[in-house]
């Protein structure tokens, strides 16, 4: 079991040098002039070639990305073109105010998701029906639209919550929650639809099983048939399939961010795009890298205790 | 292949796929005549006339700044549409390629293809994304291709899938032999056989990248403000909350409506194409109990009687006039060919009908009928008066619990026992289903059990509940033969320990031999014999039954299925009017097929009974055999 465990470990890790090397590859093949982009269209030949060498930009890709590695080995990010700031600096303030989004987000879709899926699983109509439109409207809202749309009926029309920012745990729970309140639904949202799904479906399958109609046959309750039996063994699948939808939410996070003006990893995602300030953005790739392996580890954990053969071998 | 014209057919019989592919094709039509029809330049500011509600004018009202909503929507939809038809060909162009090569042909590039694909679906696809637009300026198609490869794996996932599936098809394996090569075989075969599942999944895969689309371009990125566009439509109208909410209704509500057609248009393909997953649709509902025309009494003396029960799948008879009833401590063998019916009348006893069905007759259980029973009657007849045990001992166990998991709870719901007198329940039921190692088996999940130790585990769960009766249905059937006998004797043991009766369902006339009093015949739907083993063994009284009996001469020996026997079975929904047995009867004549045959008892015998109009024919014919 360890051995599996150390064996996905490593599989997640690999991933942590793919997503820097992918980006770097992307500087490698795109044409354009880093420099050039920054200091915009008016700027004088002379004036991209010292840019250039003072950001070190003059080197070639491969040699660029070799001392990028050996920094990123030690810790060290590199410095942002445009403050020359420390990007591992810029970066951790914010941090905080990404996880506080994602996780929130996280445990939202996972607890409504897999309510609506046992819900849904019942035979009734009505339910059954539920969750179609549920999983419609999860694709057909995207996140950008939802969130405009919370804060005009919850921020503007009635006031309840605030439109936009960040309050910090330490200055005011409260506050922090309120702030996160809006945010969190609109990330949630679209990952709903997935994990209602993938229980809804998984429950089915074991419902309709031979162990099912065994233990009912010989006198099992229809709950614990229900909420014993075939909940506990969707939720492997379920859990796997929360992996994959919390990659998507992290993307869409930088989208929410940037709608309720959050102080996170996103907003600077994009500034810095607008800045074509590559170092920022590559760091912001090894931390969302870093959440991914995080998250993948910690799955494979929760299901190899959940799964009794996994767990044997 | 699926025909492509029955395709577009059944396709446009669907009101809302058909409804939603007009609405697309306007869209697409107006989008791309914008220079046309739109109204005023989307870039035209009038501040005379800034955040204004819809008018003649402005059929969608003005932003902020003045300009016509309408018109921003027309030539921002062209970024919109024009970077999925991008995205969306780059997915569906590389995951059809790469899909086919790893399906058809398998083996390690297969392995080297799906590890790449997997880790693509790990990584946070928007830092790739924010990366190329830094790099490239903004450039709208460079996005759109990167966000295209990043979708690869949906499109690989399901051509993989489904080209594996075809692969060993025999149509596939004829032109390998006839020397077809394989690029040819992959285009011509193999394609036209698994776009079905591709289209759907190209339909949704337009839905989530319009949307991912979306963010972006309310991102700013891969359009340039004041440049129109539907995401950025959005982030515009958010600007403008306070003063004019109105804003935000055209652009999202234009998206939103585009991604539902994409959706309802896969759906419709779904259907059109039959591309259903195997995944039931609902949870199991309860058959219909039809009322019977006339209510029979309880029979005397019987612990359980089955009395014309009539079970009917979607309209169509699988199971008809069958009745048969259990004296207490008598063990009765059910033996059929497969599609018998004997299963569907089990399940019909043990109310475990499939969703679909509709059953009459009457199911006598101590007295009373459970098929129109209240509900409360048939649950507490569950496991505490009819137990049951399956065919595969190994699927039978909930994998995700332990033997003390399971059984500990059938003794808690049938005796309420908790703790240490329930752990004790539990061990002596394991002891008394000839388990060597009662505490160890207890702790072990089911995975870690043999097939027969599993039989045996499937018993002591049955047993947890003191039942009356057993339905066991083909018990050893997926057991070696030396587990089958100690299986057998396991549950002849049981039966006289407790004195419970036991409905053993089998297509295996040897172990009817082995462990049944009565045997009952069925054939296509209906009981063809009943009998005392002995009585059926000695001269069987249907000729069916004497088929089978001839062509398993050593009919004692167990673990044999039935040898067959010349023809086929008929199938539920074509079955002729008279005897079912008629095609394949060397006795038949022009009476057997004229009408239905009933179920009589056989001459001067008490509890023998057949559904045959020569049975005296047959009997001589026996008779004159075993002289002979
Ligand atoms: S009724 Fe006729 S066809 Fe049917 S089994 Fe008897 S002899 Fe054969």
């Amino acid at each position: 079991m360890i051995k599996t465990l150390g064996l996905r470990l490593l599989a997640s890790l690999v991933l942590l040098i793919v997503v820097p090397t992918v980006t770097f590859f992307l500087q490698a093949v795109t044409p354009g002039n880093v420099a050039q982009s920054i200091l915009g269209i008016g700027a004088t030949p002379q004036s991209v070639a010292a840019l250039d060498n003072q950001l070190g930009l003059d080197r070639p890709v491969w040699q660029r990305y070799l001392d990028w590695l050996a920094g990123f080995f030690h810790g060290d990010l590199g410095t942002s073109y445009i403050t020359g700031d420390s990007v591992v600096r810029t970066l951790s303030g914010r941090l905080g105010v990404s996880l506080s989004l994602i996780v929130g987000a996280l445990v939202v879709f996972t607890i409504v998701g897999v309510l609506l899926g046992i819900l849904s699983t019942s035979s009734s109509r009505v339910w059954g029906r539920l969750i179609d439109v549920v999983s419609t409207a999860g694709i057909a809202i995207p996140n950008f639209w939802l969130g405009v749309l919370l804060i005009g009926v919850f921020a503007v029309q009635l006031n309840l919550l605030p439109a936009t920012g960040y309050v910090q745990p330490s200055e005011n729970v409260g506050g922090w929650i309120a702030s996160l309140v809006l945010p969190v639904i609109a990330l949630a949202f679209a990952g709903i639809t997935g994990v209602a799904k993938q229980t809804r479906d998984q429950m089915l399958v074991s419902l309709a099983s031979p162990y099912a109609r065994s233990l009912r046959a010989n006198g099992a309750s229809e709950a614990s048939l229900l909420f014993r039996h075939a909940l506990r063994n969707a939720s492997g699948p379920i859990i796997t399939v929360i992996g994959l939808i919390f990659v998507g939410a992290l993307s869409g996070s930088v989208v929410v961010e940037n709608i309720f003006v959050l102080p996170g990893l996103g907003s600077q995602a994009v500034q810095s795009t607008a800045q074509r300030d590559l170092p920022v953005i590559q760091g912001i790739a090894v931390y969302f890298t870093i959440i991914v392996v995080v998250v993948n580890v910690v799955i494979d954990v929760v299901n190899t205790i959940l799964n009794p053969k996994a767990r044997a071998s | 292949m699926i025909g492509r014209f029955r395709v577009v057919r059944q396709f446009l019989r669907r009101p809302l796929g058909l409804t939603s592919a007009v609405f697309l094709v306007l869209v697409i039509i107006s989008v791309a005549l914008a220079k046309l029809i739109a109204p005023y330049d989307p870039l035209a500011q009038d501040y005379s006339a800034v955040l204004a509600t819809p008018n003649a004018a402005h059929p969608l009202g003005t932003d902020q700044l003045g300009r016509d909503v309408l018109s921003r929507l027309l030539y921002g939809g062209q970024v919109t549409l024009i970077g999925i038809l991008e995205a969306v060909v780059v997915a569906v162009v590389v995951g059809i390629i790469l899909g086919l090569i790893a399906g058809y042909l398998g083996g390690p590039l297969d392995t080297v293809l799906s590890r790449l694909t997997e880790l693509v679906m790990a990584i946070p696809g928007i830092v790739v994304l924010l990366m190329t637009y830094a790099l490239t300026g903004n450039n709208a198609h460079a996005g759109m291709f990167v966000l295209g490869v990043l979708s690869v794996p949906t499109i690989y996932r399901v051509t993989r899938g489904a080209a594996a599936a075809v692969r060993g098809e025999t149509f596939i394996s004829a032109s390998r032999v006839v020397g077809i090569g394989r690029g040819a075989i992959m285009v011509r075969h193999v394609l036209p056989n698994v776009w079905g599942p591709i289209i759907v999944n190209t339909a949704v895969l337009a839905a989530v990248t319009l949307g991912i689309q979306g963010g972006l371009n309310y991102l700013a990125l891969g359009v340039n403000p004041p440049a129109p566009s539907w995401g950025g439509m959005v982030s515009e109208a958010q600007s403008s909350l306070l003063q004019q909410p109105w804003l935000m209704v055209p652009s999202g509500l234009t998206i939103a409506l585009t991604i539902v057609a994409f959706l309802l248009i896969a759906d419709a393909l779904r259907d059109a194409t039959d591309t259903r997953s195997d995944i039931p649709s609902s949870a199991p509902r309860q058959a219909v109990v039809e009322d019977s025309t006339a209510p029979s009494a309880a029979p005397e003396g019987a612990l359980l009687a089955v009395d014309r029960l009539r079970v009917a799948f979607n309209g169509v008879r699988v199971v008809q006039d069958v009745r048969f009833s259990v004296a207490p401590g008598e063990t009765i063998g059910i033996v059929g060919e497969s599609g018998s019916g004997k299963t569907v009348t089990a399940s019909a006893i043990l109310d475990s009908l499939d969703a679909g069905a509709s059953v009459t007759g009457c199911v006598w259980f101590q007295g009373v009928d459970l098929l129109h029973a209240p509900a409360h009657h048939r649950r507490a007849a569950r496991g505490s008066g009819i137990a049951y045990i399956s065919q595969d001992p190994m699927v039978a166990l909930d994998p995700s619990f332990t033997v003390a998991g399971q059984l500990g709870e059938l003794v808690a719901r049938h005796h309420g026992l908790r703790g240490a007198a329930r752990q004790r329940r539990v061990l002596e039921l394991l002891d008394q289903v000839g388990l060597p190692d009662p505490a160890g088996t207890a702790r072990r999940y089911p995975h870690q059990l043999s097939g027969g130790m599993a039989q045996r585990v499937s018993i002591a769960c049955a047993l947890a509940g003191n039942p009356k009766v057993l339905i066991a249905d083909e018990p050893t059937t997926a057991l070696d033969v030396t587990i089958q006998g100690e299986i057998l004797d396991l549950l002849r043991r049981l039966r006289d320990d407790t004195g419970m009766a036991i409905v053993i369902i089998t297509h295996d006339l040897g172990v009817i031999a082995d462990i049944a009093d009565r045997v009952v015949v069925m054939y296509a739907g209906e009981v063809v014999e009943q009998a005392a083993v002995e009585a059926v063994f000695a001269s069987p009284g249907h000729p069916y039954t004497r088929a089978l009996l001839a062509a398993n001469p050593i009919a004692s020996e167990r673990g044999k299925p039935l040898m067959a026997i010349p023809g086929t079975v008929p199938r539920p929904g074509s079955w002729p009017t008279g005897c079912h047995f008629a095609v394949r009867c060397p006795f038949a004549t022009e009476a057997c097929s004229a009408a239905p045959i009933r179920l009589e008892p056989v001459a001067n015998s008490e509890d023998h009974e057949s559904r045959c109009i020569r049975i005296d024919e047959v009997l001589r014919s026996s008779r004159k055999e075993v002289v002979s």
